[in-house]
């Protein structure tokens, strides 16, 4: 019943969440459209990170709810697949690119089940489609950083979730990388899919997402992009300290 | 002296001596350096004894802290490799220099009072037996005399050098700026370390240096929130720990040195659990408190929220409080106890309402964004 | 003794079989430490645990190694926790509450070691040895204990593999996944405390965090993968495990924990210096030999060049022809790329068609580097 009882993804209502009794978020409700691109956009500190933790369940909320395809969730289901921070991860840890995107599987496992052959086809399509099929062995240390994005979000494409939750997908990577990354996400809203991602760069929110959530602790501001996404809401959301958007582009980096 | 006398003070001196370079060490995050330099010195003074065949000799301190540094050299230089995380890096580096030693001692120097229980325990309690005599004037225990000049040089340092302590400790780009070589500071203070651990290995062998650095600064560092007050709160802590050491290990008539590092833990725990600020007591209390004042504004807000709204009639009561905010109903309650108390709301039969005050509270901070608890 | 005296000797036997089960039961779990970066954890977790072997002799009066074992086992776990609880819960550094743990547990056993010195019966006397090892004094039922509770800890690891892979991998997306991390990590720590405690007696609790450790940091050198680098690190600390142990029951008066602890020490030193790929010598060798090289090869930095066009598919062919306009008239482009292709740091990947390996992109990017920092200083 779950499938049709929402037209949203996600629905967090009145999430507080905090840290050794500091709040980081306070008070959000975000919908999240099913099969839309979502950014969430903020100054540093304003709790981006924390807020899809929440909504994958990585993190306690104080208050709050988080509703995933209208059910209530209490722990990571499978419905989520979640691209982390690169820099959040040691690369130095032994093992291959095939090998390190078959983890993607081990939820539909469970515990003691070992991956298999299907598994590891299913790793292999996933990196197909992120273009890095040509390199299964190569080990995770050796890659540059735009090649790490990708198994990354191959590590995610393998489970096959209706949702993709991505942290800073396009820090630190090469344009093309950028550019395939974009391709991918494009694809997958395209299929039906729903994709939640935080995003540091102003400039290309509008040209990569649909909707947009503006979040500085509380929710500033959440819908489609050409509504809420003005100069007034940023200066809200970022504290005056956002030039004119479309003319200065190096200030409108934060 | 009385022999007695002779170990409470030298126990004492010790455990100065070794509290205000542990004080740096625990400040910069470097406190397993202690364990390393602490074992890795054996090898030192092991082959400067083989040369010298004479355990009081001056040059079992320079090889030892010579070895110290060489420690901590070589600990930098494998885990910059890349190839070896740093706890690793430490954690071999030390432990082979030791049993380098360890070996040495037990095959090349038998017969000589430094045996493997030495190495560990230390000889505290035989401190008194060995005193220094020049020129026929018996002068005291020689340890208290090595401790002493140790203890001497690190309390002029820390005097002498206190500013650029602090700043190398706080900001070391700042340090670098105002013409101060971070890499000369470090190395300095590692040297001190060495030393220090040398002169303490003698007396409380080589695992309970690690206590008498880390523990006494450790607990200032529980109360203590200036560099000032850090130095001098390890240093009564160091004082206090080893007398109780020493008193209970007469009493109980156990290892010395074992009885000041025991005491060192139980005083850490005391100072932990009861400290009025930051103590474990005074967290529980002050997040019980908090988590109502936080929770009450919460509540205005939610209330604010719905306000005049159609489904008020729904949302602005207990039990939706219990269902939304996922408390539990005891807590609910306590809550809107809490808020009618303060005068934020009142409990209208069962439906919540604000009063004015309530009412602009919750613009205020739905305005302005979240509270910030009170420190 | 000959050495084949020394082979047949029984009681040698045992001690090196017994030795021989806690290096590899230790060098396939310490591998997870040395991934978490939690090696320094055991060295806590082993001083901790003396204050309860001694506890577990005085409250039982037994010396069977179960006994011990467990109090040793319980000892270190309150260590564990209570490192974690300082960390946590106050303002005192991961560190230093560490370093405090490792040391005022080990006074408070040393304190408890004294009480028990001035009992008039000596049936206390070998729990000395527990400081630094003593191989020798192992007996068949010893070994016997140590292999059951190895074989089931490997079991348990075995069936565990891949919730722990994730949890050394990227734990918070094992956590995202639905799998229970906080589990895993609670089952790691057993793990952990079980192999610490299956060597105290014959390594000592001063140098076990050693022997947990040193097998998996030179496995790490040689190999890739994480299955390879945990059999890897169970036969290296097996090994070491056995010659330790033999060489410190023939020579008299040698303790086992140092010995063992020397010899897989050197294994890391050779390890991090020859192994290939990752090991130190290579890196010298190829410094040298660019240093040597005039500038570095002038053709390799065409080629990166020419493959930083595309990022993303490194390994993209590029046109001898191409390569020939790039470079001035009298260099034979062709004898260069072999020269190239030689030391590996080119491939050709097709007719005509070349690309520099992952090895000639560093070193080119090395070149670069240094170009820019002679120009700065």
């Amino acid at each position: 019943m779950g499938d049709f009882a929402s037209e949203w993804a996600i629905e967090v209502e009145d999430l507080t969440v905090a840290y050794a009794d500091d709040p980081v978020l306070w008070d959000v409700d975000v919908k999240v459209p099913r099969a839309k691109k979502m950014a969430i956009v903020g100054p540093n500190g304003a709790g981006k990170s924390t807020l899809i933790k929440a909504i994958l369940g990585l993190v306690p909320a104080v208050a709050g709810e988080v509703r995933v395809f209208g059910q209530a969730l209490r722990r990571p289901r499978g419905e989520i697949a979640y691209v982390p921070q690169r820099a959040s991860l040691a690369w130095d840890f032994p093992t291959d690119v095939e090998d390190f995107v078959t983890m993607g599987t081990y939820g539909q496992l469970g515990w003691w089940r070992r991956p298999g052959p299907a598994q590891r086809e299913a790793a292999r399509r996933a990196l197909i489609q992120v273009g890095m099929q040509d390199l299964l062995t190569r080990p995770i240390a050796e890659l540059s950083g735009g090649q790490q994005q990708r198994i990354l979000l191959a590590r995610a494409l393998v489970q096959e979730a209706p949702i993709l939750i991505l942290d800073e997908p396009f820090q630190g990577v090469d344009a093309p990388t950028e550019r395939a990354i974009v391709g991918v996400l494009n694809q997958l809203a395209a299929a039906g899919k729903t994709v939640l991602a935080v995003h540091h760069d102003l400039q290309t929110v509008a040209e990569y997402f649909d909707w947009v959530a503006l979040l500085n602790v509380r929710l500033i501001n959440a819908g489609q992009v050409a509504r809420v996404f003005n100069e007034e809401n940023l200066r809200v959301t970022f504290g005056g300290r956002v030039g004119v958007l479309a003319e200065r582009p190096a200030a409108a980096r934060v | 002296m009385s022999a007695d006398l002779a170990i409470v003070a030298v126990a004492v001196v010790t455990a100065l001596a070794a509290a205000l370079p542990g004080a740096v060490l625990v400040l910069r995050r470097l406190a397993l350096v202690s364990d390393a330099i602490s074992h890795a010195i054996l090898p030192g003074i092991v082959l400067a004894f083989f040369v010298t065949r004479d355990l009081n000799s001056p040059w079992l301190l320079l090889a030892a802290a010579a070895t110290g540094l060489l420690t901590v050299v070589l600990i930098e230089t494998v885990s910059r490799s890349g190839l070896v995380g740093e706890d690793a890096a430490i954690g071999l580096v030390f432990s082979a220099l030791f049993s380098l030693g360890v070996i040495l001692v037990s095959k090349g120097a038998a017969g000589v009072h430094l045996d493997t229980d030495a190495v560990l325990l230390g000889q505290l309690a035989l401190v008194p037996f060995d005193e220094l005599v020049v020129g026929g004037v018996n002068l005291g225990p020689r340890a208290l005399w090595s401790m002493g000049i140790i203890l001497l040089v690190n309390g002029a340092v820390v005097v002498f050098s206190y500013k650029e302590l602090k700043l190398a400790i706080v900001d070391s780009g700042q340090a670098k700026l105002l013409g101060l070589s971070p890499t000369f500071v470090h190395y300095a203070a590692m040297a001190l370390v060495s030393v220090t651990a040398v002169g303490a290995f003698q007396a409380v062998g080589s695992i309970l240096v690690v206590a008498l650095m880390v523990a006494p600064p450790a607990t200032a560092y529980l109360v203590a929130r200036r560099f000032s007050a850090m130095l001098w709160a390890s240093a009564g802590f160091a004082v206090t720990a080893s007398l109780a050491g020493v008193a209970v290990a007469f009493a109980a008539d156990v290892s010395i040195a074992g009885a000041m590092a025991t005491a060192a833990g139980v005083q850490f725990v005391g100072v932990f659990l009861l400290t009025p600020r930051g103590g474990l007591l005074a967290q529980m209390r002050r997040r019980q408190r908090q988590r109502l004042e936080f929770a009450a504004r919460m509540l205005v807000v939610h209330l604010a929220h719905h306000e005049g709204r159609p489904e008020a009639e729904v949302e602005n009561r207990p039990e939706a409080l219990h269902r939304h905010l996922k408390w539990s109903s005891h807590f609910v309650q306590r809550v809107v106890r809490h808020a009618s108390v303060q005068g934020l709301a009142r409990n209208a039969g069962g439906l919540l309402e604000l009063t004015e005050v309530g009412r602009h509270l919750a613009h205020q901070l739905i305005a302005e964004g979240p509270p910030r608890p009170r420190r | 003794m000959s050495v084949l005296d020394l082979l047949s000797d029984h009681t040698l036997q045992v001690v090196a079989v017994g030795a021989g089960v806690l290096g590899l039961v230790n060098g396939a779990l310490g591998s997870f430490a040395v991934l978490r970066r939690q090696s320094l954890l055991g060295d806590a977790l082993s001083h901790a645990a003396l204050p309860g072997i001694v506890v577990a002799y005085l409250l039982t009066g037994s010396k069977a190694p179960l006994v011990l074992m467990g109090g040793a086992a319980v000892a270190g776990w309150l260590g564990i926790l209570a490192v974690g609880a300082v960390a946590r819960r106050s303002r005192v550094p991961f560190d230093a509450g560490l370093g405090m743990v490792l040391s005022v547990f080990f006074g408070f056993g040393l304190v408890l070691l004294t009480v028990l010195q001035k009992r008039p019966d000596a049936a206390h006397a070998g729990l000395k040895t527990f400081l630094f090892g003593q191989a020798a004094a192992l007996l068949k039922g010893d070994v016997l204990t140590m292999a059951v509770l190895g074989v089931v800890a490997l079991a348990v690891l075995a069936a565990a593999w891949k919730e722990l892979k994730l949890l050394a991998c990227d734990a918070q997306f094992g956590a995202s996944l639905g799998l229970a991390m906080g589990r895993a990590e609670a089952l790691l720590q057993v793990l952990l405390v079980v192999a610490i405690v299956l060597g105290l007696q014959t390594v000592g609790v001063v140098l076990m965090a050693a022997m947990l450790v040193a097998p998996g940091v030179a496995a790490r050198q040689w190999t890739g993968r994480l299955g390879t680098m945990v059999v890897l690190a169970g036969v290296l600390g097996a090994a070491g495990g056995m010659a330790g142990a033999v060489v410190s029951s023939v020579v008299a008066g040698l303790p086992t924990g140092p010995a063992v602890v020397l010899i897989l020490s050197g294994a890391v030193g050779i390890s991090m210096v020859v192994a290939p790929q990752r090991g130190l010598l290579w890196g010298w060798l190829r410094r040298y030999r660019t240093r040597r090289a005039p500038r570095l090869n002038p053709v390799l930095m065409h080629l990166y060049a020419l493959s930083r066009q595309h990022p993303d598919e490194p390994e993209h062919g590029h046109r001898v022809g191409v390569l020939r306009t790039m470079s001035p008239r009298e260099t034979d482009v062709t004898a260069a790329l072999e020269g190239l292709a030689r030391r590996g740091l080119a491939q050709q990947v097709g007719e005509e068609l070349w690309a520099p390996t992952w090895l000639g992109r560093r070193e080119a990017e090395k070149a670069l580097q240094r170009e820019e920092d002679s120009h700065v200083s």
